[in-house]
């Protein structure tokens, strides 16, 4: 294992270290690994929170800002955090107009945010609704699963719904909103190579040189299908087919196309890949109205990418296009 | 018919052979997790367990209620993932049946048990045979019934409900996992050990080795 760390028990605290020392404009408390807002909580103003194992960024501590989160919890190396973190985050966003916890759809997060919603309805009072990413198409969605993952919908959701609240939405509104994103994204992702949590010290899948796992998720659970590497063309091709059918996404449609690097995969590939996205939409009649190419939700260094579509109506283009300000996210301001 | 007690000392053995045995196979249940899951499970028990071995030198509890309130909370705050709910919860309900007691008849400890066991059941919603810890609590929990109702020492008692949990353990290799991140295997998940069952029969065979002297 070779990383940039000091010791692999301290990689979550020491790049909080980090990040408390290059944002002023963010806050960190240490004891909770939580990132927040320095002027948090704002009166009037719906808290967003976020929170998941770390290993992701800048998913979600590099969304915290104007436009966007109003606090995110770390946990260690994609392991979710636990439900104290997310009832002090809880507690120091809220100014009474309540708090929406964006929950990506895995077991443990699901499980420690339930807790912490539950004590700080119970013990301080706080107004929490929840949201649940499930965008994932490479995993079956039936009774005999934990459901689908949640993945790159998630960052366009804090995107869209950072700027509702932002704009003084209600908690009922901003979660409404938060329901009608998942609910017109789907993603799907491949693995080049896998990837080494920091204490674990080695990686986490085998893959053969010529191989790609289609349907990674961005733990490095197993996707789909094992299959020998293909040209950039090729796995467009494979990604977007079930993404495109499983909504559908139809002629006509205009959507957000999201390109997302899996943390090693250089700008130039996502950008190759990006071409191929747009002249198969063009194929289908469907029109890329608004973009994002880049790591935005990655999985350490495992080289790969994710596409994702997100139907687009007149509310989410306004609600995208408004301002942000965020280490990892910044347009508008 | 048993007259034996568990005292608060013996429970807080259990507590601490249960951390030394997670400690012994940290990298057993990690590697089993890296099969099937995200390969943090021994690490994961293992950071909650040192935790409450660090709060038990510092300040032992007096009753069995604190002690199991302080195993809960510390796990709830410190493992993350499934498992830190999952395992706190369990120990959080042990600790309200236990109340504030000092020594446990075999009757309180099934008791105690079973609010643990429902209460990780109401939280996670595992049903049996879909290859979670719950395959190893569940007969383990049954065998324990079984025994104390029979009159067994809690350390007879334990020892079989070890055993139970031993083979419902061994019976999640080839099912194929309903819960948590092993679900998105499917059909590859069977012919792996699963690694939350691993962890809960170390759970029953510390008891049977704290409560057996």
């Amino acid at each position: 294992m070779k990383k940039l760390i000091n010791q692999p028990t301290t990689v979550v605290t020491d790049a909080l270290a980090g990040i408390a020392a290059a944002h002023p404009e963010l806050r960190v408390d240490h004891d909770h690994k939580v990132i927040y807002r320095a002027n948090s909580p704002i009166t009037g103003k719906v808290g967003l929170i976020s929170g998941g194992g770390s290993g992701h960024e800048p998913l979600h501590g590099g969304f915290v800002g104007v436009g966007m989160l109003d606090a995110a919890c770390a946990g260690e190396v994609f392991t979710s955090p636990t439900p104290d973190q997310m009832y002090e985050a809880t507690k120091l966003v809220d100014a009474g107009a309540g708090v929406l916890h964006i929950v990506k759809n895995y077991t443990g997060d699901i499980l420690n945010f339930e807790m912490a919603a539950e004590m700080a309805g119970e013990d301080a009072g706080v107004k929490v609704e929840t949201i649940v990413t499930n965008d994932d198409v490479a995993v079956a969605d039936s009774l005999y699963t934990a459901g689908r993952r949640g993945v790159g919908v998630t960052v366009l959701l804090e995107k869209i719904c950072g700027a509702a609240a932002e704009a003084g939405a209600d908690l009922a509104s901003v979660a409404a909103i938060a329901r009608k994103v998942n609910g017109a994204g789907r993603t799907m992702g491949v693995a080049l190579t896998s990837c080494t949590v920091p204490a674990a010290g080695k990686p986490t899948f085998e893959l053969a040189d010529t191989e790609m796992e289609i349907g990674i998720g961005i733990h490095g659970e197993p996707g789909r299908y094992r299959e020998p590497l293909g040209t950039a063309a090729a796995i467009a091709e494979r990604l977007l087919e079930p993404i495109v059918t499983d909504l559908p996404y139809e002629r006509g449609d205009a959507v957000l196309a999201f390109v997302n690097g899996m943390g090693g995969t250089p700008l130039l590939e996502l950008y190759v890949m990006f071409a191929e996205v747009s002249r198969i939409l063009t194929g289908h009649g469907i029109s890329i109205e608004r973009s994002l190419v880049g790591p935005y939700i990655t999985s350490l260094e495992m080289a790969g990418c994710s596409i994702t579509l997100l139907k687009l109506d007149d509310e989410l283009v306004r609600l995208w296009d408004a301002p942000v300000c965020t280490p990892a996210l910044r347009w508008g301001m | 018919m048993a007259t034996d007690v568990v005292t608060v000392t013996q429970l807080e053995a259990w507590v601490r052979r249960f951390a030394d045995l997670i400690a012994e196979n940290r990298a057993h249940l990690t590697e089993l997790d890296s099969a099937i899951g995200d390969a943090d499970h021994g690490i994961n028990m293992d950071r909650g367990m040192q935790a409450v071995l660090g709060k038990l030198d510092a300040a032992p509890p007096g009753a069995a209620d604190e002690l199991f309130k302080l195993v809960g909370m510390t796990l709830v705050s410190s493992i993350g993932g499934a498992s830190g709910p999952l395992y706190g919860t369990f120990f959080l309900r042990f600790a309200s049946a236990c109340g504030p007691s000092v020594a446990l008849s075999p009757d309180d400890v099934v008791k105690a048990c079973r609010a643990g066991v429902e209460g990780l059941v109401a939280r996670g919603k595992p049903e049996l045979g879909d290859k979670t810890m719950f395959d190893s609590l569940h007969p383990a929990l049954e065998a324990l019934e079984t025994a104390v109702g029979a009159g067994s020492s809690p350390g007879e008692a334990f020892s079989a409900a070890s055993r139970a949990a031993a083979r419902g353990r061994d019976d999640t290799v080839p099912m194929v996992a309903r819960k948590g991140r092993a679900s998105y295997l499917g059909e590859r998940s069977a012919g792996h050990q699963d690694p939350g069952a691993t962890s809960a029969a170390l759970l029953f065979e510390a008891a049977a080795a704290a409560f057996g002297n």
